[in-house]
């Protein structure tokens, strides 16, 4: 069993680093769903808000 | 994307890379010249594989971003950069666990090690102007260069061993002709390594080209949010 400690630091190091590198893309990609959703929230807002002051103008003009 | 891909992916790399470790520490006989520390070749090989498939990769997406300056191709090449950035680091780091009680040295200027580093160098300065810059069409365009002729160097790491003198073992063809592994099992292990990686590429590829998709999008999104704004203030 000699070097054991060799095999098991390369193992280690393959399976962290890889554990590691898959919880940063799932947080990346939870942060962007948050966002993702924030920014259509708010852009269906501002459609809302352009459509109701439009709505008078478009029947003052008739 | 797809939840039910996603999950049925996850589930055959976990179960590969069950059956890869069972094979690596129970199933392989141990090499009689280097003796337990030869295991990390098992996993070396495939990092090494995967890290040369997506640095390829890179350069095919960079060659359609060119062609066809779809930002699709711009995001799969990026994603492909990142998985194989990680995958060269792990061909150095255990590579170099290896060397220590084989050659007597962490690092020597051989020249497999050598050109591998070379070509996480080159990766490297990809991934930071990726990171540094702004996401421009020109920073696109000037990534798809770099990685296209970075992959220049994936060649030259695979034929360095016949072409310069190395100590670094030619196992998969040797010198000689034919291939360095005298069992079986040694083979089959290798070949199921190699399976088990490949999954886990396809895998973390469509994850994290999901969320560099999904981060286009909400660029877009954040382009539309100020139009609106703009056009909010009009009246």
């Amino acid at each position: 069993m000699d070097n054991f400690g060799y095999l098991f630091a390369a193992y280690s190091i393959i399976f962290a680093v890889i554990f590691l590198y898959v919880v940063f893309i799932w947080r990346r990609q939870s942060r962007l769903e948050v966002e993702l959703r924030a920014i259509e929230a708010r852009l269906k807002e501002v459609r809302e808000e352009i459509d109701s002051r439009a709505a008078p103008q478009s029947r003052s003009a008739q | 994307m797809n939840n039910r891909l996603n999950l049925a992916l996850g589930t055959l790399t976990a179960l590969l890379m069950v059956t890869a470790i069972y094979m690596v520490f129970v199933f392989v006989p141990t090499e009689a010249d280097q003796g337990i520390v030869q295991r990390i070749f098992y996993f070396h090989v495939p990092c090494a594989w995967v890290a040369f498939a997506a640095f390829g990769l890179v350069a095919i997406c960079g060659i359609f971003y060119l062609w066809l300056g779809q930002d699709i191709w711009d995001d799969l090449g990026y994603a492909a950069a990142e998985i194989g950035m990680v995958f060269c680091t792990l061909v150095l780091v255990t590579g170099s666990i290896w060397a220590k009680p084989i050659w007597g040295t962490w690092w020597t200027w051989d020249s497999r090690l050598t050109t591998t580093l070379i070509l996480w160098l080159l990766y490297g300065g990809y991934l930071m102007l990726r990171a540094m810059a702004d996401d421009t069409p020109q920073v696109a365009r000037f990534a798809a260069v770099i990685g296209i002729v970075a992959a220049a160097d994936v060649p030259v790491v695979v034929v360095s061993v016949r072409l310069w003198r190395t100590i670094h073992p030619a196992v998969l063809v040797t010198r000689q002709g034919g291939h360095g592994l005298e069992d079986p099992r040694m083979v089959a292990t290798l070949l199921v390594a190699l399976a088990a990686f490949t999954t886990l590429f396809v895998w973390l590829l469509i994850l994290r080209f999901a969320t560099l998709r999904m981060r286009t999008r909400l660029a877009t999104m954040a382009r539309d949010l100020n139009l609106a704004y703009a056009a909010a203030g009009d009246f």
